[in-house]
């Protein structure tokens, strides 16, 4: 059971509950799509940027309490941060997820994000925890595919 | 909710008893722990486990009879020929089959349906043909359509169906154009457990000269088959869903059917002569066998098949169909579980929601308690997309699981509903 309050944690299932900037942004300055075939999540991920900046950013979607937690927390994460800020903050979350049981989750660099240390002892989960962080990448890079976790 | 009571009424105290600890020592993987508890394996539908019988031909195979087959003259290889066509010979029995030179080994139902997909369209699809298919396929039986189509230029069109998963006769009946060059369809539907009036639907098919291809990949666990008796054309299974090997498979086709097709994959094995300005091909099976064929996995289905005959089928269904009733009950029992796949007529798959907990947070979850189930659109996402849902979670039983292994996933998806606090 340890395992698993570790996976679902408060935070996690409030976010799920109720997910922070669930909106479609209209207009919206850059957007992109989010598949996880295994299991069907789907997701799409607005932003709004200011030159370097996020200044606005929502995602809409279905998917379990893993993958909305996790797009919801990231969208609070990254509104406000640059890019090159957003992309460091993915490079940390991730390296938290697929690490080993020891690897840091440093909650100073992470804040809330912190909650999904867990999801490492579930490897078949990690695609959920990071298909909003993919797709926040694509729609910064500008990419015109739908972006999959396959 | 309607709960559809399955039309099987026989009494089980009419019958002797099946003894499922008996069945169940047969299976090694069934002995297993997993995360401290004893395995529940409810996914059967993706692949069942296999007996000590099947896991020993194999072993006796590659220990004791490793050759190549068709080929040599010497002692291992008839050795190894004699146990392939042997297992073939099995095989036509299992399937009711009238020849076994109408038994093709191939690697599974989903290169069953590409063979005949792609044969039999190069030969008989033109622009505005249509295949007829129905809205409860496996992928495995909607996308090879959908390739060999776009190919040829022909379209799909699909049978509908009602809200409990039955499909629509009158309205296949009604599709059944004279465009519609064949008809796929499956006999047991892997996501809501349907099973289909196939013999019925050969038949409406048939008054109007159309071909029938039938998915049997989750029938051959569950029911006897007879090809001859459905009167299909072409009927495709898969030995891991039956007891026996991965990568191994079963494609029924009538002879005069195979005849008329081109071949599918060509090399060795499959030619009468070769040189550069042409190829003859051998007659069925061998046309449609290019290559070494899976030679133990071909013996190790046969195995499974000895195996299930060793059993009473019948007593097998019957225990199945309690499972099913006993499963759907008491996950109907739990507030806000919905079983989703309600026909009259099911094999024992039960596919479920559990409200404001998504199908994939409800697996990981009861996996903690050992209980293997399915979770995601189960490669069905036309079925889901009917339903309005992303997915669901599934379980799949076999004649090897028990009363108590449906309390173990109902106490499981108890916890489900405590962590989310549902």
């Amino acid at each position: 059971m340890s395992d698993l309050a570790d996976l679902y944690q408060q935070t996690i299932l409030e976010h799920n509950r109720r997910p922070r900037n669930f909106k479609k942004l209209e207009p919206a300055d850059r957007s992109a799509e989010g598949d996880n075939p295994l299991c069907g999540d789907h997701l799409t991920v607005y932003l709004r940027l200011d030159d370097d900046v996020i200044k606005e950013i929502g995602f809409q979607g279905s998917g379990c309490a893993i993958s909305t937690a996790s797009a919801s927390l990231m969208t609070a994460a990254v509104a406000g941060k640059s890019k090159t800020e957003a992309e460091r903050l993915f490079h940390d979350f991730h390296e938290m997820v697929t690490g080993g049981p020891d690897a840091p989750a440093d909650p100073r660099v992470l804040g809330k994000l912190a909650a999904f240390a867990g999801v490492r002892q579930f490897p078949a989960r990690v695609k959920c925890a990071s298909l909003s962080w993919h797709t926040l990448h694509a729609a910064l890079a500008g990419a015109a595919q739908p972006v999959s976790t396959e | 909710m309607t709960i559809v009571r399955p039309p099987i009424s026989a009494a089980a105290g009419s019958r002797p008893v099946l003894d499922v600890a008996k069945l169940r020592a047969e299976f090694p993987a069934l002995q297993l722990k997993v995360r401290g508890s004893p395995l529940v394996y409810l996914d059967n539908a993706a692949t069942s486990q296999k007996p000590r019988a099947v896991l020993d031909a194999l072993t006796r195979y590659y220990e004791e009879g490793n050759a190549n087959v068709h080929r040599g003259v010497h002692y291992l290889s008839e050795h190894a020929t004699a146990a392939y066509d042997g297992a073939r010979e099995k095989a036509r029995r299992f399937l009711g089959a009238k020849e076994a030179r109408e038994v093709l080994f191939v690697r599974g139902t989903t290169e069953g349906v590409n063979l005949v997909a792609s044969s039999f369209g190069h030969a008989n699809l033109k622009r505005g043909d249509e295949v007829l298919v129905s809205a409860m396929e496996h992928h495995s039986n909607i996308v090879p359509w959908q390739l060999i189509c776009e190919e040829r230029g022909a379209r799909l069109t699909v049978i509908p169906m009602n809200r409990r998963g039955e499909l629509l006769l009158d309205e296949y009946e009604k599709l059944l154009g004279p465009r519609t060059k064949i008809v796929a369809v499956v006999h047991v539907s892997n996501s809501l457990g349907t099973i289909n009036p196939i013999r019925e639907m050969v038949r409406l098919a048939h008054a109007k000269g159309i071909p029938v291809l039938v998915d049997g990949a989750q029938a051959a666990p569950h029911l006897p088959i007879d090809v001859q008796a459905l009167g299909c054309d072409f009927y495709t299974v898969s030995g891991h869903k039956m007891f026996g090997p991965t990568g191994i498979g079963l494609l029924y086709g009538r002879a005069d059917r195979l005849e008329a097709l081109p071949p599918y994959q060509g090399g060795g094995d499959m030619i009468r002569s070769v040189t550069f300005a042409k190829t003859t091909f051998a007659p069925i099976p061998a046309k449609f066998e290019a290559g070494t064929p899976h030679i133990a996995g071909a013996i190790g289905l046969g195995a499974a098949i000895d195996y299930l005959g060793g059993l009473d089928r019948e007593a097998l269904a019957i225990h199945e169909q309690d499972l099913l009733r006993y499963a759907t009950d008491r996950l109907s029992a739990l507030p806000g579980v919905r079983v989703i796949g309600t026909a009259g007529h099911k094999a024992s798959v039960v596919s479920f929601t559990v409200e404001g907990v998504h199908a994939h947070d409800v697996g990981t979850i009861v996996d903690q308690e050992g209980v293997a189930i399915r979770t995601g659109h189960h490669c069905t996402q036309p079925v889901m997309d009917f339903f309005g849902l992303p997915a669901t979670a599934r379980a799949s039983f076999a004649f090897y699981n028990t009363r108590a292994d449906v309390d173990a996933l109902v106490a499981a998806v108890e916890k489900v509903q405590q962590v989310f606090g549902a």
